[in-house]
């Protein structure tokens, strides 16, 4: 039901019967190893190219959530996804791989929240009993399309962020054991005007506070209500400025309860810049890390708003600056 | 001694002028190397760039912008040899041996290792 102006409230609960988190070599290495199902030692997968490798990434968390729920994928009916790679084809040949009545969905790093909340509205709204929602991302592959290429050795400055090697996926049901979906916000686009690339962390932070505003206020709730609320991947540099205009904007989140999955993922001395980034950022770390404590009972009800630049190679290399968005979705034990 | 020190400071300062122009004037990679050629072959038009080499060795003659001078220290060379084709002749005369071997340990390097980044 829409509650507010841009949020939706789901009120059958729909419920994450099984979820995966799949990573690479670097991710291995990091704070939330051992809620990855699955750790690639090798950065190509065995693949012959990184977008191959990416797409594997997908197909096995699609693969191992479904086994996880315990359901079979032909009971599946719809299966929503999004990465990065130009026409979303790493989602896009994962469901020719699955078979599963597939929406391509493009929200940059915000499409795993926006693949989570439209998979849960349409099982609240009774149009799905099962859906699937996924998302990838692969760091080579990633830097190959938004940056250089890695042998070209360019240089990057402290506000870059290292894109995740992951996938996540997540099999949304109307009945069953796990954590349930309450609610969601679908952010609006904010552009203040940053151009650079590498500080995609500064360009988005105002989306993220932008949807948590939004959150908030339809909803008539406050941080109070949340164990925390983990923005997707504004890295060190954006969270510092997202702090700055929650402030700004009168809006009260404790030190404590606001963190960020680009900032948790890896660690400190790992050489990440200013953090993790890329749609498996806020992916794995959520349908890996965050779920496995709220099963586990450590965790009561969180907002995950996972945070999207949507720009591309070519727009940023025309000079226009970066429109972001942010999806909130809100997970209850 | 005082020759290392100024090879040092000069070197540096040249890769100084680069990280400006990349972390202060936003210019990307290619266009910082670019213009350090360009500058090169600019100092090296009015015969600068070799006094420059002369005063501070390796710190001027190893950095991108010595590049941008032998390109234009040959295309002269060959000029007034040959006349105003040398022009086209003779830019990669003195800069052909960095080329190859850009080529070559290139192709090698490929062979031995997976290149598709």
């Amino acid at each position: 039901m829409l509650q507010g102006h841009q949020s939706w409230v789901f009120e059958n609960k729909p419920v994450i019967i099984g979820s995966a988190a799949i990573g690479g070599p670097f991710e291995a290495q990091g704070n939330f190893a051992a809620d990855f199902d699955l750790l690639h030692d090798d950065l190509w997968l065995g693949q012959e190219s990184y977008e191959k490798a990416e797409k594997k990434l997908l197909e096995q968390a699609c693969e191992t959530a479904i086994k996880k729920a315990g359901v079979k994928k032909e009971d599946i009916q719809f299966f929503m996804s999004g990465d990065l790679i130009n026409q979303i084809i790493s989602s896009s040949f994962t469901a020719r791989t699955l078979g599963i009545p597939y929406v391509g969905i493009y929200g940059a790093c915000s499409s795993s929240m926006e693949g989570l909340a439209l998979a849960s509205l349409m099982v609240d709204s009774r149009f799905a009993t099962l859906a699937l929602a996924g998302t990838s991302s692969h760091n080579a592959a990633a830097e190959k399309q938004y940056r250089y290429p890695t042998e070209y050795g360019a240089q990057k400055p402290p506000t870059a962020q290292w894109t995740v090697t992951g996938a996540g996926a997540g099999v949304v049901a109307q009945l069953g054991d796990g954590p349930k979906v309450t609610s969601a916000t679908i952010g609006r686009v904010v552009d203040m005007g940053i151009s650079d690339p590498f500080n995609m962390g500064s360009a988005m932070a105002p989306a993220a506070v932008d949807t948590i505003e939004a959150h908030f206020r339809d909803l008539n709730v406050s941080a109070a209500d949340y164990d925390f609320i983990a923005t997707g991947d504004l890295g060190r540099v954006g969270h510092i400025i997202a702090r700055d205009l929650l402030k700004k904007h009168g809006i009260d989140i404790p030190e404590e309860k606001l963190t960020d999955c680009g900032m948790l993922i890896y660690k400190d001395t790992q050489p990440v810049f200013a953090g993790g980034s890329g749609c498996a950022c806020a992916a794995t770390t959520t349908y890996g890390h965050f779920l496995n404590r709220m099963r586990r009972g450590e965790l009561k009800k969180i907002l995950v708003v996972a945070t999207g630049a949507l720009l591309s190679p070519m727009s940023y290399q025309q000079k226009e600056t970066i429109p972001c968005v942010a999806h909130a979705v809100s997970i209850e034990r | 001694m005082e020759k290392f020190i100024w090879a040092f400071i000069i070197g540096g300062s040249i890769c100084v002028i680069g990280q400006i122009l990349m972390d202060k004037f936003k210019l990307t990679p290619a266009h910082t190397m670019c213009t350090l050629v360009v500058t090169g072959s600019i100092l090296g038009g009015f015969g600068l760039y070799d006094k420059l080499i002369k005063f501070a060795g390796a710190g001027a003659s190893v950095p991108i912008s010595s590049f941008g001078n032998q390109l234009v220290k040959g295309a002269l060379q060959e000029a007034q040899q040959t006349g105003i084709i040398g022009v086209l002749t003779g830019i990669f005369e003195i800069t052909s041996a960095g080329i190859s071997a850009a080529i070559i340990f290139g192709f090698l390097s490929a062979l031995l290792f997976r290149p598709k980044g």
